[in-house]
C-alpha cells in the first residue's frame, strides 16, 4: 500500500501539531478541581482535567508530577490553557512553563479570593481562549508531525499473536518517515528484557534500558508479598490465557515491530530530543498512568491493542483501540476502533493489518473521534513515585 | 486454506495457542507455526477455551515453556501432550 503522505492537524506556535484542538482548564492540585470543573461548565468548548495531587509532594516525586501537568498544558493537541491553584507560586511555576510554547496561558490562583470570584475571572479568560481556538483550521501537514505513543492493555494471547503485531507493522513502516515514536511499560518487559535491550540502537542506549529495567524489577522483588498474580498479569490476562509475565512480555514487545531501534531512554514525562524515531519511556504498566505520562511527553495520537477490552482513553490524547479477539471485537464493538480478528482465521496477513491501522490513524489524525473519545473516556492519571510529606 | 484450530508462534515451541472458540477432548487440531508457515496435527486432550494453551509435547515438573521461541515460566505439575496450559500447572521464574 502506498502511504498517504500526510494528515489534517493544527498547527502550533512552537512547530509542533496537534491532531486535537483543547482548550484545558488545569488544576494545579487536587482541592482546585471543584473551580475548573466550575468553570468547564460555564464556558463550552474547554475541558477540565481533575486529578488527585499537587499538594505536599517532594523531591523526585514533586518534579514528575510538575513534569506531568505541565507537559500536559504544552501539548500540541491543547491549544490553549487556564490554570488554577490554590497558591499563586505553584500556580505561576506551571503558567510560566506552558508559555514557553507560545500558546495562550494564564493562571489563577483560589487563596485570598475563594472559588467564586476565581470561577467568574476565569471563566472570562476561558471564554476568550475558546472562542479564539474556535476559529483553528486543520492544515496539511507531513507524516512527521505525527508522535506515535503505544501501549496494550487486557492484553491476551490473540494480543501477542496479532494485534500488537498489526502495531508493530505500522511501527516498521513509519519509522522510515520521520514520525516520533514511543513505548513503555517497564514491569512489563520482565522476561523478554534481554531481547528488548538488543533493540536498543547503541550500547549506551542499552545499558540506560537494562539500568531502568533492573531498577524497577528491584522495587517490584522488594516490595512483592507474592507472585503478582493477578496484579501483574492480571485477573483479565489471566482469564484470556496468558499465564506468566515472561509470556504477556513477549507479547508485549511485538508492538515495536521486527526491525527498529529505540533511539534513546526517557524518564516519566520526558520530552523526546533526539529527533525522529522509536523512544523507550519508564513507565508503570497501568494503562491510565502510561498514557498521561506519554502525553505529557508530547506524544499526539495513542495506539492501544487490547485482547479482553480495555476501555482506556486520555484527556488530551485520542486512543485508538484494535483487537483481534474475536469475542471482544463483536461484544464490546462500541470500544474498538480497528477489529484484526481475521488474522487468527489467516483471512488477513500482518502486513494487511498494518495497512488498515495506518490508515486509521491517519483519519484520527485528521479529526474522526475514536470510540473512547465518543464514549466520554478522559483518564488522565499522575504517576506518584512516593507518599507525600 | 484449512481451517486452523491452533497457531503455535515458533517452531521451538512446546505450547501453542488455540484460536477457535474451543477445543474439545480427543479433537484433532490442525495446528500452523507462524515462524516457518508449516503444519502440524495434535489431539486436544481437554476442553481448551479460545486464546489458552495447549501442551505440544509431554512435560514434566520442572521443564521450561516455550513460546515465542523463548522461555515463559516452568512447569510446576506434569502435563500430558494435548493438555491445557496454564496458571495451574505453569508458574513464572522471574517473581
Amino acid at each position: 500500500m502506498e502511504i498517504l503522505k500526510s494528515f489534517l492537524g493544527y498547527k502550533r506556535e512552537n512547530g509542533r501539531v496537534g491532531t486535537r484542538n483543547y482548550v484545558i482548564i488545569l488544576p494545579v492540585d487536587d482541592i482546585s478541581n471543584a473551580c475548573t470543573e466550575a468553570v468547564a461548565n460555564n464556558i463550552k468548548g474547554t475541558l477540565a482535567i481533575p486529578h488527585s495531587y499537587g499538594r505536599l509532594q517532594f523531591g523526585e516525586d514533586l518534579e514528575l508530577f510538575f513534569k506531568t501537568i505541565i507537559g500536559t498544558g504544552k501539548n500540541p493537541n491543547v491549544a490553549a490553557v487556564v490554570v488554577i491553584g490554590i497558591e499563586p507560586k505553584w500556580t505561576k511555576k506551571v503558567v510560566d512553563e506552558i508559555a514557553k510554547t507560545g500558546k495562550p496561558v494564564e493562571g489563577f490562583s483560589i487563596e485570598g479570593t475563594g472559588d467564586i470570584t476565581t470561577t467568574m475571572k476565569a471563566s472570562t479568560k476561558a471564554q476568550e481562549f475558546s472562542q479564539w481556538a474556535s476559529e483553528k483550521q486543520r492544515e496539511e501537514c507531513p507524516l512527521s508531525d505525527l508522535w506515535i505513543s503505544v501501549k496494550c492493555g487486557e492484553s491476551d494471547t490473540t494480543s501477542g499473536l496479532a494485534a500488537n503485531p498489526t502495531v508493530g507493522n505500522l511501527m516498521d513502516k513509519l519509522d522510515p518517515l520521520g514520525v516520533h515514536t514511543c513505548f513503555g511499560e517497564t514491569s512489563e518487559i520482565t522476561g523478554a528484557e534481554q531481547v528488548c535491550a538488543t533493540r536498543a540502537a547503541n550500547d549506551e542506549v542499552k545499558k540506560k534500558f537494562l539500568d531502568t529495567w533492573n531498577s524497577y524489577n528491584d522495587f517490584i522483588l522488594e516490595n512483592k508479598t507474592n507472585d503478582l498474580s493477578e496484579s501483574q498479569p492480571t485477573a483479565g490476562n489471566i482469564a484470556g490465557g496468558l499465564t506468566t509475565i515472561e509470556e504477556k512480555a513477549f507479547g508485549n514487545i511485538q508492538k515495536i515491530g521486527k526491525k527498529i531501534k529505540y533511539v534513546d531512554v526517557l524518564t516519566p514525562a520526558e520530552e523526546p530530543k533526539k529527533g525522529a524515531g522509536l523512544y523507550f519511556m519508564d513507565t508503570s504498566s497501568a494503562a491510565g498512568e502510561c498514557l498521561t505520562l506519554q502525553a505529557a511527553a508530547g506524544f499526539n495520537i495513542h495506539l492501544f491493542p487490547t485482547g479482553q477490552g480495555n476501555i482506556i482513553g486520555n484527556a488530551i490524547e485520542p486512543v485508538i483501540k484494535l483487537t483481534a479477539n474475536p469475542k471482544t471485537a463483536v461484544n464490546m464493538k462500541e470500544h474498538i476502533d480497528l477489529d484484526v480478528s481475521k488474522i487468527l482465521k489467516r483471512e488477513m496477513n500482518l502486513d494487511q493489518a498494518g495497512d488498515e491501522l495506518i490508515k486509521t490513524t491517519l483519519r484520527v489524525a485528521s479529526g474522526r473521534l475514536t470510540c473512547a473519545e465518543v464514549l466520554g473516556h478522559k483518564e488522565f492519571i499522575i504517576t506518584k513515585l512516593y507518599r507525600s510529606a | 486454506m484449512a481451517k486452523t484450530d491452533i497457531i503455535i508462534h515458533d517452531e521451538k515451541d512446546n505450547v501453542g495457542v488455540v484460536v477457535i472458540d474451543k477445543t474439545s477432548s480427543n479433537q484433532d487440531c490442525s495446528c500452523w507455526i507462524m515462524e516457518n508457515d508449516k503444519s502440524i496435527n495434535i489431539k486436544s486432550l481437554s476442553d481448551i477455551s479460545l486464546g489458552h494453551k495447549i501442551a505440544l509435547v509431554d512435560l514434566n515438573e520442572g521443564d521450561t515453556i516455550l513460546k515465542y521461541g523463548y522461555d515463559i515460566g516452568k512447569v510446576v505439575k506434569s502435563i500430558k501432550k494435548g493438555e491445557h496450559v496454564h496458571v495451574h500447572n505453569v508458574k513464572t521464574k522471574k517473581w
